[in-house]
C-alpha cells in the first residue's frame, strides 16, 4: 500500500512540477526534467534484466547511444544527401532504432549469456566499447566530435520542437515503460526470468530452456533502452561516441541500485535523485565528483536495496 | 561636456530603474579531469581581462559566470544550456574543444545570443554552420597545421612521418599539413585517443624511426604532448628526425618539462598566431600582468581568452551597454575595434579572424624559463580554407 | 617488414605485456582470493605514479623516489582496504562494483585537488635516460629496465604464490575460503595482506609507466579495463592465466598498431586501410576477449576449485 502512494506521488509529481516550471520561466529545469524522465526509461530497461534476470549489464549506453544514432544518421542523410522525407519522420526513425538495437542485443546477446558473473558484466561491456571505438572511426558521421540533429523526428500531432510536447512523450512513454515491465514481471515468461535468477540449475531441470528466456528478455531490454536513446536524441539534438563510455553505463547501473533493484518505481526514482543531485553538487562546486562519489560508497554500504528498500524499512510496517 | 555627463547620468538613473547596465557572459571551459589545466588557464586569462577592464565595459558592469564542460559534449551542452536559459547571459565564450563547441552552438544561436569561441576553430563552423552571431578570436584548426606544411618546405623538408589522435581535430591536423606540405609523407599514424587514450608510443617511434624521414610532425593536445616529448627524447631522435609541433608544446606542458630537465624539446618548431614575444603594447602589458600574478608565461588559451572579454567588451562599449540591440553589437564585434594581443586583425566574411601565423621556436628566455620566440612569419592575414563555403557576405 | 623493426616491436609489446600484468595480476589476485571486483585498483595504479613522482622530485632521484613510494601506496592500499573493501566482501559483485565506481571518482577528484590537473613529469637520472644497442636493435634504456623489472616482479610473485607459506595460504583461500579458516589462519590480516599487495604491485606499474608518460588524472581509467580484460581472457584468479593474456594481449596491441594498416593495404585501398586500421587496432582487445569468451566462458586457465 505504501509503495503504491509513493509510486503515485513520484508519478504526480513528475507530471505537474515540470511544466509548471517551464510556464514560470524556468526552462531548464524542463530540461532536466526530460533527461531525467528519458535515462529513467533506460534505467527502467536495465531494471528488466539486472534488478529482475540477475544480468548484470555493464553495456547499456551502447543501447542508448545506437537509438540515438539511429535517429541522427537518416536526419543526417536527409540533410546532407538526398535521403526522402521518410528520414525526419518519427514514425521511421524510432522503428529503426528499436530494430537496431534488438538486434544488437540479440548478435551481443547470443554470446553474453554464455558467460556469467563477472564474465557476463565484463563482456557487455567489451561489446559496448567496441562500438564506442566504432562510432569514433566513422568519420562520416563525426567520429568522436559527435553529429548535431538540426531536425528532431517529425510526428503526427506532436511537434518535438515544442519542449512541453517532447515532455509530455518522454512523461507517457515512461508509464508505458513501467507499466510493461511491471506486466512483464508478473507473467509466466518474467516468473522464469526470475526464477533462472534464483537457481538456473532448478528452472532448467523443470524444462525450461533459461537461456532463450534470458535471451528474450535481454532482447527487450536492449529494443527499450534503444527508444530511451532515440528520444535523448531528439532531446539534446547532439550525439556522440561519448554516450556509449562505460563510466555511462556504470550511471546507468547506479541510478538502478540507488533506486532499488527489482521494483518498478526504484530506477525512476534513482535517476530522479541522480539528476537532482548532479544539479545541485555541481553548482555547488566544480569537484562534485568527490562528494557524489562518498554519496555512493555510502548508499552501497549503508542502504541496502536502494531507496525503495530504505523506504520500506520506514514504511514498509504500516501496510 | 556636460551634456554629456547629463546623459551619462541619465542613463545611468534610468539603468538603475530597469537594471540595464549589466552584461553578462557565460565562459565554458574545462576545470576538471587532466584537461583542467587548460581551463585553469583560460579562467585566470579571463580574470586578468576584467581586472584590466576594471570590471566594466564604458558604463556597463561585466559578470562572467563560468561554466565546466568536464571535456565532454554532452556536459558542455548541458552547461550551454543552463547559462542560456537560466542564467540569460548575453554572451557565451570561451570552448577549447571542437565537439563541445558543436554540440552547444545551437542552444546559443536559437536563443539569438552571441557564440564567441576562444579556441576551438572546426571546419564546420568556418564553412557550412557559419552564423552572423558566431565569433571566433582564435583560428580554424586547418590553419595552423598549414603554416607548419609551409615551414616544411622552406625549410627543404623532403619526406615527414606525421602523427597525430584518431578523433576529429587530429585527423583535420593531418589533412592541414598534408593540404600545403609538398614533399613525401612516408608514414601516418592514428593512435587511440579518448577516455583510455594511448600514451605510450613506442611502436609508433619505432616505425617513425625506422622509416628514415626527415623529420616528424605531431599533434598532441594536453597531456598526451607531454609524454610524446618524453617519449621522443628517451628514443633519442632529437638529432635524427626533427620535431616539427602544432598545439603540443605551449606554455602549460613548458615548465613541466623544464622542472624534468627534458631538454629535447629546446629547439623543436611549431606554428601559432600569437607568441608572447609579440611587439604590441596590449600583449606587452598581457605577458607581463598575466606572469606577475600567475607566475607563468600565458598560453595561447589565454592570448585567445583575453581577447575574446576585449572584443565582447568593445562591443558593449559601442551600444552603451544597450544589450538589447542585437545589430549594434553585432556590428560592433564584427569591427573588432579593440587591441588584440596578436596585434591588427580583422574577421572575414565567416567571422572567422584574418590573421598572420608565425614560426615559433623552444627557447630559454634570460630568467633561464623556457619559452618561445618568434622566428619568422609564414603567412600574412590568412583567410581559413573554408571561408568559401560560408553562404555569408 | 623488417625483421628489426619487428623485434623492436615484439619487445615493446612485452613492455607492454608486463606493465599490463603487473596491474592485472594484483586485480586477479584479489578477485580470486577475496572474490572482490575492485574497479578502483587502478586508482592505486595512478597513485603509485604520483606518488613516486612526487618523491622523485623531492629527493631529485628516480630511485629512491620508487623505494619510498612503493610502501607508501601499500599503505594506501591497506587503508582502501580497511575503510571500503573490507564491509564488501560479503556483497554480491554488484554492490563492490558500484561503490568501487564510486571511489574511482574520490580518487581522481581527491588526486586533481592534491597534485593539480597538469600531471608532472617525472625526471631519470641519466643512467636510464639514454638507449642501448643490442645488434641492430636501439632501445631506450628505460624501456629495457620496465621489461626487467617487470620479469623480476612476475618471478617473485610466482615464486611467492608457489612456494612460500604465505604462496600456500594464498592458494588454499582461493579455493577454499571456509577451510582456510577452519586451520585458524587469521583470515582478515591474509585478505589485507593480499589486499595491499596487490595495491603495491599497481602502484609499481604506475611508477614504472610515469616516467614515459607523466603522472596523469584519470590514467588508471585507461589501463583498468585492460587489466579486466587480460584477467578475463585468463580466467579469474589464475596467475598463469593473467601472466599469459597479459602479454598476449600487450604483443597483439602493439602489433596491431604497428602492422595493421600495412597488412591492410595488402587487400584493401591504401585509404581504406588508414582510416580502418586505427579503428580495428583499438577494438582488437575487445574482440580478442569476445572471442575467447565464446569458445571458453570462463577464459583461458579457469581456476579448478571455485
Amino acid at each position: 500500500m505504501a509503495r503504491k502512494i509513493l509510486t503515485v506521488a513520484v508519478l504526480a509529481a513528475l507530471a505537474v512540477l515540470p511544466p509548471v516550471f517551464y510556464l514560470t520561466g524556468n526552462a531548464f529545469y524542463l530540461d532536466l526534467a526530460t533527461r531525467l524522465v528519458i535515462l529513467g526509461i533506460a534505467a527502467v530497461s536495465l531494471n528488466l534484466i539486472l534488478g529482475f534476470g540477475g544480468m548484470i549489464s555493464f553495456g547499456h549506453a551502447a543501447f542508448v547511444g545506437l537509438g540515438a544514432y539511429a535517429v541522427g544518421i537518416p536526419a543526417y542523410h536527409w540533410l546532407y544527401y538526398t535521403a526522402g522525407d521518410w528520414a525526419v519522420s518519427g514514425l521511421a526513425q524510432i522503428p529503426i532504432a528499436v530494430a537496431v538495437t534488438a538486434l544488437f542485443a540479440l548478435l551481443t546477446g547470443l554470446i553474453c549469456l554464455r558467460t556469467r558473473g563477472v564474465y557476463f558484466i565484463m563482456i557487455t561491456m567489451a561489446f559496448a566499447q567496441m562500438v564506442y571505438y566504432l562510432i569514433v572511426s566513422i568519420e562520416e558521421y563525426g567520429g568522436d566530435d559527435g553529429l548535431v540533429i538540426d531536425t528532431r523526428s517529425q510526428l503526427p500531432f506532436l511537434d518535438l520542437d515544442d519542449p512541453l510536447q517532447l515532455y509530455g512523450l518522454a512523461y507517457v512513454s515512461l508509464l508505458v515503460a513501467m507499466g510493461l515491465v511491471a506486466m512483464i514481471v508478473k507473467s509466466r515468461f518474467g516468473m522464469v526470468i526470475q526464477g533462472a535468477k534464483g537457481n538456473d540449475e532448478r528452472m532448467r531441470t523443470l524444462g525450461f530452456n533459461t537461456y532463450a528466456y534470458r535471451l528474450t528478455a535481454y532482447v527487450i531490454s536492449g529494443a527499450m533502452c534503444g527508444y530511451a536513446g532515440a528520444l535523448l536524441g531528439n532531446f539534446t539534438t547532439f550525439i556522440s561516441p561519448e554516450m556509449m563510455d562505460w563510466t555511462r553505463s556504470g550511471e546507468l547501473m547506479f541510478m538502478v541500485i540507488l533506486g532499488g533493484a527489482g521494483t518498478v518505481l526504484g530506477p525512476v526514482l534513482g535517476a530522479t535523485v541522480f539528476i537532482v543531485l548532479e544539479e545541485v553538487l555541481s553548482s555547488i562546486t566544480i569537484h562534485w565528483h568527490l562528494p557524489f562519489g562518498l554519496m555512493l560508497i555510502a548508499v552501497v554500504l549503508f542502504v541496502r536495496g536502494g531507496l525503495m528498500g530504505l523506504f520500506a524499512v520506514l514504511f514498509g510496517g504500516r501496510k | 561636456m556636460t551634456r554629456i555627463a547629463t546623459l551619462a547620468l541619465l542613463a545611468s538613473v534610468a539603468s538603475t530603474a530597469v537594471l540595464a547596465n549589466e552584461a553578462k557572459i557565460g565562459f565554458v571551459t574545462t576545470l576538471t579531469t587532466g584537461a583542467a589545466v587548460i581551463g585553469n588557464d583560460m579562467k585566470n586569462a579571463v580574470d586578468l581581462a576584467i581586472e584590466h577592464l576594471d570590471g566594466k565595459a564604458g558604463d556597463t558592469t561585466i559578470e562572467v559566470i563560468f561554466g565546466d564542460d568536464g571535456f565532454a559534449p554532452e556536459t558542455g551542452k548541458q552547461v550551454t544550456d543552463k547559462l542560456v536559459k537560466q542564467d540569460d547571459v548575453d554572451f557565451v565564450a570561451g570552448y577549447i574543444w571542437s565537439h563541445v563547441l558543436l554540440a552547444s552552438r545551437k542552444t546559443v544561436l536559437d536563443a539569438d545570443k552571441f557564440l564567441i569561441s576562444a579556441n576551438a576553430g572546426p571546419s564546420q563552423i568556418a564553412g557550412k554552420l557559419c552564423d552572423p552571431n558566431f565569433f571566433s578570436t582564435s583560428w580554424q584548426n586547418d590553419q595552423t597545421p598549414m603554416a607548419m606544411g609551409e615551414v616544411l618546405n622552406r625549410q627543404g623538408v623532403k619526406s615527414l612521418y606525421v602523427m597525430a589522435p584518431n578523433y576529429a581535430a587530429g585527423k583535420d591536423m593531418v589533412a592541414g599539413v598534408e593540404r600545403t606540405f609538398e614533399g613525401e609523407i612516408v608514414g601516418k599514424d592514428l593512435t587511440k585517443w579518448g577516455a583510455d587514450a594511448q600514451l605510450d608510443f613506442s611502436a609508433e617511434l619505432a616505425k617513425a624511426k625506422a622509416s628514415g624521414a626527415d623529420g616528424i610532425f605531431v599533434f598532441y593536445p594536453g597531456a598526451a604532448g607531454g609524454a610524446f616529448i618524453r617519449q621522443y627524447d628517451q628514443a633519442g631522435l632529437k638529432d635524427t628526425l626533427p620535431l616539427y609541433s602544432v598545439f603540443t608544446v605551449d606554455a602549460l606542458s613548458l615548465p613541466k618539462l623544464e622542472e624534468a630537465d627534458f631538454q629535447a624539446v629546446l629547439g623543436s618548431r611549431t606554428t601559432q598566431q600569437w607568441d608572447p614575444t609579440l611587439d604590441n603594447a596590449a600583449n606587452q602589458k598581457f605577458v607581463t600582468d598575466f606572469k606577475a600574478k600567475y607566475g607563468t608565461y600565458p598560453s595561447y588559451y589565454a592570448a585567445q581568452s583575453y581577447d575574446a572579454i576585449m572584443l565582447i567588451a568593445s562591443a558593449i562599449e559601442a551600444v552603451g551597454g544597450d544589450m538589447d540591440d542585437k545589430d549594434g553589437l553585432r556590428a560592433a564585434l564584427k569591427a573588432a575595434d579593440f587591441d588584440s594581443v596578436r596585434g591588427e586583425f580583422s574577421f572575414g566574411t565567416n567571422n572567422m579572424p584574418v590573421q598572420d601565423f608565425y614560426l615559433r621556436e623552444v627557447v630559454t628566455d634570460d630568467d633561464g624559463t623556457w619559452t618561445t620566440k618568434v622566428v619568422e612569419t609564414v603567412y600574412d592575414n590568412a583567410v581559413d580554407p573554408y571561408a568559401a563555403d560560408c553562404k555569408m557576405k | 617488414m623488417d625483421l628489426t623493426l619487428f623485434t623492436i616491436q615484439l619487445l615493446n609489446g612485452l613492455q607492454l605485456g608486463l606493465l599490463l600484468f603487473l596491474v592485472a595480476s594484483g586485480l586477479t589476485l584479489v578477485f580470486g582470493i577475496l572474490d572482490f571486483v575492485n574497479l578502483a585498483h587502478a586508482s592505486l595504479y595512478m597513485l603509485g605514479a604520483f606518488i613516486c613522482a612526487s618523491f622523485t622530485l623531492w629527493l631529485g632521484n628516480f630511485v629512491w623516489g620508487v623505494l619510498l613510494a612503493l610502501p607508501v601506496t601499500a599503505l594506501v592500499g591497506l587503508v582502501v582496504e580497511r575503510v571500503v573493501a573490507r564491509p564488501l566482501y560479503a556483497r554480491d559483485h554488484l554492490d563492490q562494483v558500484l561503490a568501487t565506481f564510486g571511489l574511482i571518482l574520490v580518487i581522481d577528484t581527491a588526486a586533481q585537488l592534491i597534485w593539480g590537473p597538469a600531471g608532472i613529469a617525472v625526471p631519470l637520472p641519466d643512467w636510464l635516460e639514454g638507449q642501448v644497442q643490442i645488434g641492430a636493435v636501439t632501445l631506450p634504456s628505460f624501456r629495457l629496465l620496465i621489461i626487467g623489472a617487470g620479469l623480476m616482479a612476475a618471478a617473485g610473485l610466482f615464486w611467492l604464490v608457489n612456494y612460500t607459506r604465505l604462496g600456500m595460504l594464498i592458494r588454499a583461500g582461493a579455493s577454499n575460503r571456509t577451510m582456510v579458516s577452519a586451520l585458524g589462519i587469521d583470515i582478515q590480516s591474509l585478505f589485507a595482506l593480499v589486499f595491499a599487495l596487490g595495491a603495491t604491485l599497481a602502484g609499481l606499474a604506475g611508477m614504472l609507466i610515469a616516467p614515459i608518460t607523466e603522472a596523469s588524472i584519470g590514467m588508471g581509467n585507461s589501463v583498468i579495463i585492460t587489466a579486466f580484460v587480460v584477467i578475463i581472457v585468463g580466467g579469474i584468479g589464475s596467475m598463469k592465466g593473467a601472466f599469459i593474456a597479459a602479454l598476449m594481449i600487450g604483443l597483439i596491441d602493439t602489433l596491431g598498431r604497428s602492422f595493421l594498416d600495412d597488412i591492410f593495404k595488402l587487400v584493401m585501398s591504401t585509404e581504406a586501410a588508414e582510416t580502418s586500421a586505427p579503428a580495428i587496432s583499438a577494438m582488437l582487445i575487445y574482440i580478442i576477449m569476445a572471442a575467447v569468451l565464446a569458445f571458453k566462458p570462463s577464459g583461458l586457465f579457469p581456476p579448478k576449485v571455485r
